[in-house]
Formats: structure tokens, C-alpha cells, sequence
């Protein structure tokens, strides 16, 4: 087993773990919680060092416990009894408990290994040297087994109280009426980040395990808005990141841990573009599609309106740009659109609506009349039902128009004396 | 230990003078700030602002080889600012809020700005022993330069907010009017937050980016402890935090090994919890000794009630058992109280019985009076059924105070015409609420 | 139609509309405010009325339409307008008093940088007194009652000596007392030819305090005298129907469709 290998698992356990408990963390917004319960288990950390002279695990996972234990309390008592924003409450608590482990791994850092800059990112370097020694054989590095204990503790608590987890997290209420405890439920995850961010301390550094529970969990929200995907992303992302990290690191020398969280960083920023529906990109492409949709219901409805008005039945090329009031830069599209769809067709000797482009045109027509009729009726003044109906005509879809005629009985003319045509038979949605 | 104090505080080592008004600086700064991003309930953009310097810092020494503190400082600003617009992004575009953005963007940055940091240190590219400061802040590493640097930015943060002092004031307490009052509040919240990024910036070369965000926090939460002013909130806040930069900067010059920041915070919160415990009205010990005396009254009016209301049917002389059986409480508990009221010369023994002094009861006829006007009043105004009255009542006479007594005389006896003089018990029986109150 | 005559109009709004979100929830909004009168904006919940007094200040975008006011957009009319907001839209445990809470009235006058001196301290201890506060102006805000916090607000307003006043929901959680006394201040401002709106949720009481009504339930439902339109039929119109179909075109207009 090569060295790359053993830290990029360790690396791989300790995001998975952090990735499960953080995707609750992020969706129960107590990110910033976890953030602070992850600072202020370092004077337990280093207590525990002092006291035990070791880095014998256990003693670590006390002070850690016990650490987390009063951070939760005193910012609870500060919120509660001493009416201290929340925000600020956590502040004051975990930065207090931070500076007070800095102080005491600076002033005893003689006597134990342990240093500043361990503390803010860990030493993962090291774990293919740092053994677990049983009867004088190597049972592989500690912090696998460690961090691979965390991992099937967290596995096992997520999945035995997944139910529990779901509710608490969308509905504390309702939970409480279920009969299930959620103050339970929240010391216990609690209990869960204080002990994983030990387990990953040594590996990982403090600050950055901040980094292994909100980026993973993040970025997954982007990409589904089902539980479970959510929870599979976010560890395919921490592992993906921990192999990324460690090649990163190597090919540019630096801090590993720091690496893996560049490149969580990474993965986050291209979800945030990429993501379908919830990225930046699809977003765009979105108002994009929509722009355009409009700017060819306008040059229909444009159309069909002349047609009414004057009989006109073919048109040049440039009277359908100008028909409707579509921008000018959006025009060519439009119609190259219309074409495209088989609503409009010809050439160069005239483009006229075909049989689909008439029955579209006269719905949108017919919606649109229908809701200056509707607007009439509700008391709205008459030159202004024009301008509503026309930002409104794009989206009325099937069901709506069917309300909106038995809404204004069914009513043949719009209030500027124009007819409202008929509905005509149903297209296929497409 | 005792003559390397007065050496330091004696200002003759220059070197010393610059860390000091740095510290004072600096301090200053992040508790005027803090107050405003506090009450804006932003607590933790500090902390994001700070931690997202961090690559700033690095790139900027890697771009320029120069560890000059304008060009470090600049650098950690445009990454700061950088970090605090992927915030607005991450919330304004997505469904991520508000609390995982900061966290996100935070760690993330932070991560970059350790990747850069580790970089450098392991390329050997000259020594980088000024750039870990940035983490863990060493105001020991300041010289005169710095502080020249420093001393501009500090004086223009310390203008900027004399002169706007109004308009961020009415920004944070009601922006919607500050709008309508024709003051563009965007401009003025952006000036807000320029003047936080500044002053995080002032102070992270001595309290480092991990710490940044406590002197932006506790300094003001302390000092908002002592005052209902904002003024004098935030010149408090501004002090508190002076004092733990020149605390924190004193106590790491004694043990070189110990970085500033986390002494300052730790100084910092010292005067925070010492604040939470200590001050006047607002302080734990002060709200405790409100509710001991709260409590005492109302125990003591219970027991002059009981003795009133027991010489109205003719008793005279007060036995312990009945006060005991009137009140509902344990003998030894009317004894002690019985004792109390003895020293304050409201009641007296005779023959071994009490009996309530002129001055006992004079009050005693006052807190019966108070009980009953309310009772009527609850009860005439239809708010409650008279059988159902005794226990609101007894629970809201100890704070009815004589102005209050006297606008009650004056609608009772205008609505009702009542008689105050001859207030009966509106109790035909007894109401079978026992007034025993919370134990004293 | 605008009137010719707009330099005596105190509110004018045209064809507006206000969308959250690219949601409309105010339709089409046109209507005229003459000068003089106690209006009462009155529609079931959401129904837009707090968004309209919004709109009106420039606190939230219009979708489309203006508004003007004796003629001249808002923007230029700033000073000779009064806003009493919501009392929960602010901090009430923020470190001010009442006094500062009041002279935050004369900022707009004051411009940038400049600080309230003795004057509007004078002015300001004025407004509370009429009101009936001036024993409170040093207290700290969170220490007054809903009542009281309300009174401050509308000493605030006062200050502003304006032509226009603007209230969202003054009577909302004040006792009787407070009520009476608003009226009346209100009343007196009246007779002093100055024009006031108020958002009002209290049915009850509308013919009695107020002499002109809008009544709104996403778009104008009627604006008019409260003796000719504040009539049975208007009320189901407002409060009755349910508007789904408004209601669901905002909806969709805010989910575009996917295709055709």
C-alpha cells in the first residue's frame, strides 16, 4: 500500500464522515454552529494532551466531548438568559474557547507535539508513518482506524435515526407532536460533530473540517433536492476532493488538508454554474428561453392581429420582424424559431401563419382578450387592461384559460369591442 | 516579572510604543465597528471578511515578493471583499442560505489562503516568517511603518464614523425611513461595510485571521451591557477593545512564543463575562438582586394582607397558627418573616401575640386597597368572574405603584361611582386561594 | 385621467403595478387622492396595502406606472412627506430613546453630516408632548409599551411637518387610549389641510374615522368618499371573493413553464 494511498483514504474518511453529519448541518442552518463547535473543541484537545501526556485517543474524545458539551450550554445561556443576539452568543463562545487552546498549546508546545499550525490544518502527511501498533505487529496507520471507527459510528447513526434526523430537520414542531425528541436529536448530532471533528483533527486541522461538512453538502443541495442523493453526493464529492486534494498538494507543494478543501471549493464553484435548475448557467439559459418564447408569442399575436385587422394573409420578411413588439436584437431568432416550429412558412415571396402557427396565435389571442375581459370585470380601468394582458398572455397555460372563461361567462367580446375567438381544439403540448 | 512591566509600560523602548498604539489602534477600531455590525445582527461578516483575507495576503506577497504592510493590506482587502461578494452571490442566486454561504465561503477561502501559505513556506522563497502572522497575529512584528499605515487608516475609520454617525444610526435601527428620508441607503450600507473591511484589516496583522471576528464581536456585546445609549455603547465598546489590545499585547511580550490574538480575545472575553456578571441593571448580579427584593416585597405584603384583612374581622391580636392557617405557609417561615416585620417596626408583640403598628398598617391598608381596586376593576370592567380574581390580583398589586392606584381610584369611581373609602371584600367567603406566593 | 391641475393633488398613482419576485401582487393601481382628507386604506391580509404605501415611498420596485405627488415625482417631494412604518419592522431593543428616536424625523432636513442641534431638540421635545410622551423622551425605547413605541412613531412623523402623511397600521396592538388619542391628533392634522393616509385593519371603526376609503384587494376595488363607497357591495368585492385566478397568474408569471 503506497503512502498516496493511505492518506488519500484517510483523507476520503474523514470528508465521508464530515460530509453525512454536515449535510444535516447545512439543512438545519446551524452551519455556523458546527463551524463554532468545531473551534471550540481545541481546549479539550489539548487539555487532554496535558493531562493524559499521550495522544491516546481516548482522553481526546472526552476533552472534545466535554468541550462541545459547554460550548453548546454557554451559548444557550448567553441566548436565553442573557438575551445576547444568537449570532453574537456563538461568536463570543467559540472564539473564546479557541483563543483559550491556542494559548495553552503555545504555552506548554515544548512539551507536547503539538503546534500552531497542526492545530489549523492537521498533519496528514504523516499518517502512513503513524502507526497502530498492536504486539509488536503494524496494523496500518491510526488514524484509518480512527477515522474509519467515525465513519460506521456516524453510518450507523444516520441510518438508525434517518426518520428522526428528517423530521427534526424540516419540522421540529411536528416531531415534538410525534413524540420524538428533537432536543435529543440535536445534542446527539452535536455529540456526533464534536467527536468527528476530533477524529479528523489530527488529520485534517480544525478550521478546514468546517470546510469537510458545509462545502460537500452545499454543493450537493444544488444538484438534487432529494435527501438521500443529497447525503451519496456529498460523500462521492469529500472523496473526490480528498484523492483531488492530495494530487493537488503533491504537484504543487503544500498543505494537503488545505488542498482537499481547494478543490471541495472547486467542485462547489462548478455546481454552482453547472448545476441544472439551480446553477448560474441554467438560470441564465432559462430567462434566455424565456425571452425568447415571448418575443414569439408577440410576433404571432402581432401577426394575427394585422391579419385581423387588415385581412392580410402573407407578409414580407421585415413586416414579420416588426410585427408585435419584439426588441430588435431578438428578432431574427424569433422568426427563425417560428419557422423552425412550423408555425410560420414561405419564402421569399411571402411568409404566411401555417394551419399550427393560426391555431397557436388565436389561443394566445383568446387568453389574452379573456384576461382584459377578466381584468374589466374586476374594476380595473380600460386603457390599462391592455398593457396587463400582455405580460400576462404568456402564461397562461390550458387550465387557466378554461377558469378565466367560466370566470367571465363566457363572454364573446373583450372590452375594446374586439372579438375573443373561439377555443378552438386542443393542441398537443410540446 | 515586575520590572519587565514598568519597563514596557514605561514607553522607553520604541519598538514597544509602536506595538502599543498599534494594539490601541486596532482595538479601538474593531470595538467602534463592532458595535454597528452587531446591531446589525452581521455578527459573523466579520468573521467571514477576516478569514477570506487570508489568500489575499499570500497572493499578494507571491505577486509582489513584498512583505510591505499597504500591500499585504491590500491584497487581504480585495480577497475579503472578493468573499463577501461570493456570499451575496451564493444567497441571492440559490437555495443555499444565508448561514451556509458564510460557512462555505469562509472555510473555502481559508483552505486557498493555506494552500498559498504552505506554498510558500515549503518553496523557500525567502522567509515567510511574517506571513503565519497573519493567522495567529503578532502585534510584536509591527514597525513604525505599519503603524504609519495603520494611523491613517484608524484616523479616516474614526472620521468616517463621527461624521456619518447619524445617518448609520438610523440606518440600522430603520433603514426604510432613513430611505424615505431621502438618504440612499445603499450607499450608506456599502460604506458600512467598507469601513468594517477596513478596520479587519487594521487589525489583522496583530490579532490574525482566525481571531479577527471576537474583536469584532465581544468588545461591543460587553459595553452594550452597561448602557441604553448608543453613544455611549460604542465609545465603551471602543474602549473595552483598547484595553484588550494593550492587555493582550503586554501579556505576549512576556512569553514571545505566545501570539497575540488569542491573549486579546481571552482579555476580551474576560471583560464580557466580568460585564455579563457585574453591571448595573442589565448584569446578572444586578438582575438577581432585583428579583431577591421583588420577592421579599411581595412576601411581606402577603403577610400585612393577611394581618389587615384578619384585624378587619375583628382579630385582634394575631396568633402564629392563624397567620400560618391564612397564609398557607409553614409556621417556621411566618415566624421568620413575623421577625422581619417586627425590626421594621410594622408589627409589634403583645402578650406574646402580634399586632400591626401604626405604620404596619398604614401600608397594610395600602397593598388591601391595591388588591381590591384591581379585583373590582378586573371585575367591573368584565374581565374576569369575581370568583376567579383573587389570585390575578394578588399577583399584579406588588407592582401597582401609587400613580397607577390613583388613575384606577379615578375610572372606578368615575365609571362605577364607586365609594373608595369603604372598599369591602369583594369575597363573601373565603376565595380559597391561599396568597402564598413564591418562597421568599 | 391626471388631472391638469396636479400641482394641488396630493397623491397621484398610475397604472401601477408591484411584483415581489416578478409575482404581481398589486395590479394595475390607478387612483387620485384629494387634498384634506383622513383616507383609510382597508383589504384583507396580503392584500397589498402596505406594499402600495411602500411603493409609494420608493421601498420597494414598481413593476410599472408612477406615482406623483402635488404634481412632482416622489423623489423631489420627499420633504413634504410623513412615513409612520410598522412598529415590528424595527429593533425595539436598540440602544436609543425616544427623544433620538423622534429627531431621526429631522434628518431628511438636516442633509448628510450635519447633527440635530438645539433647534430640532426643541422640536422634537414638541412632537412628544403632543403626543402626550414628553415625560418619556429620555427613556430607552425598549422600555415603553406598544402604545407608547407607537406614540414615538408618530411623533416622528409630526416632526416632519409634512403636507403628505403615510401610515401603515398605527392602530395595530395599541389600547383604547392610544387609539383615541391618534384619531385625534389625526383629525387635527386634518383641519390643517394636510392629507393622510392610513392602513387600517379595523372595519368597525371605518366610518368613523376616516372621510375618503380605498379599499384593495390586489388592484383598486374602489376609491372614493367613505359615505358613497364604502357600501356592502364594495366590501364583498374586497373581502368576499377569492381572487384565484389572480392569484395563480401571479403564481405562474413567477414559475415561467417549461416549453410550450
Amino acid at each position: 500500500m503506497s503512502d498516496a494511498f493511505w492518506i488519500i483514504l484517510t483523507g476520503a474518511l474523514a470528508a465521508s464522515s464530515c460530509g453525512l453529519l454536515g449535510t444535516f448541518l447545512v439543512l438545519r442552518r446551524m452551519s455556523l454552529l458546527g463551524d463554532a463547535l468545531s473551534h471550540a473543541v481545541l481546549p479539550g484537545i489539548a487539555l487532554a494532551f496535558f493531562l493524559s501526556g499521550s495522544r491516546a485517543v481516548l482522553p481526546m474524545f472526552l476533552g472534545a466531548a466535554l468541550a462541545g458539551l459547554c460550548t453548546t450550554l454557554l451559548v444557550e445561556a448567553l441566548h436565553r438568559r442573557w438575551r445576547v443576539q444568537e449570532d453574537a452568543s456563538i461568536g463570543i463562545v467559540f472564539t473564546a474557547f479557541f483563543a483559550l487552546g491556542v494559548v495553552l498549546i503555545s504555552a506548554y508546545a515544548g512539551q507536547v507535539d503539538l503546534d500552531q499550525e497542526c492545530v489549523l490544518y492537521g498533519e496528514i502527511a504523516y499518517t502512513p508513518w503513524d502507526l497502530l501498533l498492536w504486539k509488536g505487529a503494524s496494523l496500518g496507520p491510526r488514524p484509518v482506524w480512527i477515522l474509519g471507527g467515525m465513519l460506521l459510528a456516524n453510518l450507523l447513526l444516520v441510518g438508525l435515526c434517518y426518520k428522526e434526523l428528517v423530521i427534526s430537520s424540516f419540522d421540529p414542531a411536528m416531531a415534538v407532536a410525534l413524540g420524538i425528541n428533537a432536543a435529543a436529536i440535536h445534542y446527539l448530532l452535536m455529540g456526533a460533530v464534536s467527536l468527528t471533528t476530533v477524529a479528523a483533527f489530527e488529520s485534517v486541522g480544525a478550521i478546514l473540517v468546517v470546510a469537510l461538512m458545509i462545502v460537500p453538502g452545499s454543493a450537493a443541495y444544488l444538484w438534487s433536492d432529494r435527501l438521500p442523493a443529497i447525503l451519496g453526493l456529498a460523500v462521492g464529492f469529500g472523496v473526490a476532493a480528498a484523492a483531488g486534494g492530495y494530487y493537488l498538494a503533491s504537484r504543487w507543494d503544500s498543505s494537503i488538508a488545505g488542498a482537499m478543501v481547494v478543490v471541495q471549493g472547486g467542485i462547489f464553484g462548478v455546481s454552482l454554474l453547472l448545476a441544472p435548475n439551480q446553477g448560474l448557467l441554467a438560470r441564465l439559459v432559462q430567462r434566455g428561453r424565456l425571452s425568447l418564447r415571448m418575443a414569439q408569442d408577440h410576433m404571432l399575436l402581432g401577426l394575427v392581429r394585422r391579419a385581423e385587422a387588415r385581412s392580410e394573409s402573407h407578409w414580407s420578411r421585415l413586416q414579420v420582424h416588426q410585427a408585435g413588439k419584439v426588441p430588435t436584437w431578438l428578432r431574427g431568432l424569433a422568426f427563425r424559431q417560428l419557422r423552425r416550429q412550423g408555425l410560420v412558412a414561405g419564402g421569399a415571396e411571402g411568409y404566411h401563419l401555417t394551419q399550427a402557427g393560426k391555431g397557436e396565435a388565436l389561443r394566445l389571442l383568446r387568453g389574452h382578450r379573456l384576461w382584459e375581459t377578466y381584468l374589466n370585470c374586476l374594476g380595473l380601468p380600460e386603457d390599462h387592461v391592455h398593457a396587463g394582458a400582455d405580460t400576462v398572455e404568456h402564461f397562461l397555460d390550458d387550465q387557466l384559460r378554461q377558469e378565466l372563461s367560466a370566470q367571465v361567462a363566457g363572454a364573446q367580446v373583450d372590452p375594446q369591442g374586439k372579438r375573443i375567438p373561439d377555443p378552438g381544439p386542443p393542441l398537443a403540448q410540446g | 516579572m515586575l520590572d519587565q512591566t514598568l519597563r514596557f509600560f514605561s514607553l522607553a523602548d520604541a519598538n514597544v510604543r509602536y506595538v502599543l498604539l498599534g494594539s490601541l489602534l486596532i482595538g479601538g477600531t474593531s470595538g467602534l465597528l463592532g458595535c454597528f455590525g452587531v446591531l446589525r445582527k452581521r455578527s459573523l461578516m466579520g468573521d467571514a471578511l477576516a478569514h477570506a483575507a487570508l489568500p489575499g495576503v499570500a497572493l499578494a506577497f507571491m505577486l509582489t515578493g513584498s512583505k510591505a504592510l499597504p500591500v499585504l493590506i491590500l491584497g487581504a482587502a480585495i480577497s475579503g471583499l472578493l468573499g463577501v461578494l461570493a456570499i451575496q452571490v451564493i444567497v441571492g442566486q440559490t437555495r443555499i442560505k444565508s448561514d451556509a454561504a458564510i460557512g462555505l465561503v469562509l472555510s473555502v477561502f481559508f483552505g486557498l489562503g493555506i494552500v498559498l501559505l504552505t506554498h510558500v513556506q515549503r518553496s523557500g522563497a525567502g522567509n515567510q516568517s511574517g506571513l503565519d502572522k497573519f493567522l495567529f497575529g503578532q502585534a510584536a512584528s509591527l514597525v513604525e511603518e505599519d503603524l504609519r499605515v495603520m494611523a491613517w487608516l484608524a484616523a479616516g475609520i474614526l472620521a468616517a464614523v463621527v461624521l456619518f454617525f447619524k445617518e448609520f444610526k438610523g440606518l440600522i435601527f430603520d433603514a426604510g425611513f432613513l430611505h424615505a428620508s431621502g438618504f440612499p441607503t445603499r450607499l450608506v450600507d456599502l460604506g458600512l461595510m467598507g469601513l468594517i473591511v477596513l478596520t479587519v484589516m487594521v487589525g489583522l496583522q496583530a490579532v490574525g485571521v482566525v481571531l479577527m471576528a471576537a474583536m469584532l464581536i465581544t468588545p461591543a456585546v460587553a459595553a452594550r451591557f452597561w448602557t441604553e445609549r448608543l453613544l455611549t455603547m460604542v465609545w465603551l465598546s471602543a474602549l473595552f477593545g483598547s484595553l484588550s489590545g494593550v492587555v493582550g499585547t503586554f501579556v505576549s511580550s512576556l512569553a514571545p512564543r505566545l501570539p497575540t490574538g488569542p491573549v486579546m480575545v481571552l482579555v476580551s472575553t474576560a471583560l464580557f463575562a466580568f460585564s455579563a456578571l457585574f453591571a448595573p441593571r442589565r448584569g446578572a448580579l444586578a438582575r438577581w438582586r432585583q428579583h431577591r427584593a421583588n420577592v421579599r416585597r411581595e412576601t411581606r405584603h402577603h403577610l400585612l394582607r393577611a394581618a389587615v384583612e384578619l384585624e378587619e374581622r375583628g382579630v385582634r391580636g394575631l396568633g402564629l397558627d392563624q397567620l400560618a392557617v391564612r397564609l398557607g405557609w409553614p409556621q417556621g417561615r411566618v415566624r421568620r418573616w413575623a421577625g422581619r416585620l417586627a425590626r421594621e417596626g410594622l408589627i409589634q408583640s403583645v402578650q406574646g401575640r402580634w399586632q400591626l403598628t401604626e405604620a404596619g398598617r398604614q401600608q397594610g391598608a395600602f397593598v388591601v386597597k391595591s388588591h381590591r381596586l384591581w379585583e373590582y376593576y378586573l371585575v367591573h370592567r368584565e374581565i374576569l368572574a369575581a370568583d376567579h380574581v383573587d389570585r390575578p390580583a394578588d399577583e399584579v398589586e406588588h407592582l401597582l405603584n401609587p400613580e397607577i392606584i390613583t388613575r384606577l381610584e379615578e375610572i372606578l369611581q368615575q365609571e362605577r361611582q364607586l365609594d373608595i373609602t369603604r372598599l369591602g371584600n369583594l369575597h363573601k367567603g373565603e376565595s380559597g386561594h391561599r396568597p402564598g406566593g413564591r418562597e421568599g | 385621467m391626471p388631472a391638469e391641475n396636479g400641482a394641488q393633488i396630493p397623491l397621484q398613482i398610475h397604472d401601477m403595478t408591484i411584483a415581489y419576485h416578478k409575482k404581481p401582487v398589486l395590479w394595475d393601481v390607478d387612483l387620485e387622492v384629494p387634498a384634506g382628507k383622513l383616507v383609510g386604506i382597508v383589504g384583507p391580509n396580503g392584500a397589498g396595502k402596505s406594499t402600495m404605501i411602500k411603493a409609494v415611498m420608493g421601498l420597494v420596485p414598481k413593476a410599472s406606472g408612477w406615482v406623483k405627488v402635488y404634481g412632482r415625482p416622489y423623489e423631489e417631494m420627499r420633504q413634504v412627506i410623513g412615513y409612520v412604518p410598522q412598529r415590528e419592522s424595527v429593533d425595539w431593543d436598540f440602544p436609543i430613546s425616544a427623544l433620538e428616536v423622534v429627531l431621526m424625523g429631522r434628518y431628511g432636513r438636516l442633509g448628510w453630516v450635519r447633527r440635530p442641534g438645539e433647534e430640532d431638540r426643541r422640536l422634537a421635545r414638541e412632537a412628544l408632548a403632543k403626543v402626550g410622551m414628553a415625560e418619556y423622551a429620555e427613556r430607552q425605547i425598549s422600555q415603553l409599551s406598544g402604545g407608547q413605541q407607537q406614540r414615538v412613531f408618530l411623533a416622528r412623523a409630526l416632526i416632519q411637518d409634512a403636507r403628505l402623511y403615510l401610515m401603515d397600521e398605527p392602530f395595530s396592538g395599541v389600547d383604547a387610549a392610544t387609539e383615541r388619542a391618534i384619531i385625534d391628533l389625526l383629525v387635527e392634522l386634518r383641519s390643517q389641510h394636510r392629507t393622510i393616509l392610513v392602513v387600517h385593519h379595523d372595519l368597525q371603526t371605518v366610518t368613523n374615522y376616516f372621510d375618503w376609503v380605498i379599499m384593495i384587494n390586489m388592484r383598486v376595488v374602489a376609491n372614493g368618499p367613505t359615505a358613497e363607497v364604502f357600501t356592502d357591495e364594495n366590501l364583498q368585492k374586497t373581502y368576499g371573493g377569492r381572487l384565484t385566478l389572480l392569484s395563480e397568474a401571479a403564481q405562474a408569471m413567477a414559475v415561467p413553464p417549461r416549453g410550450r
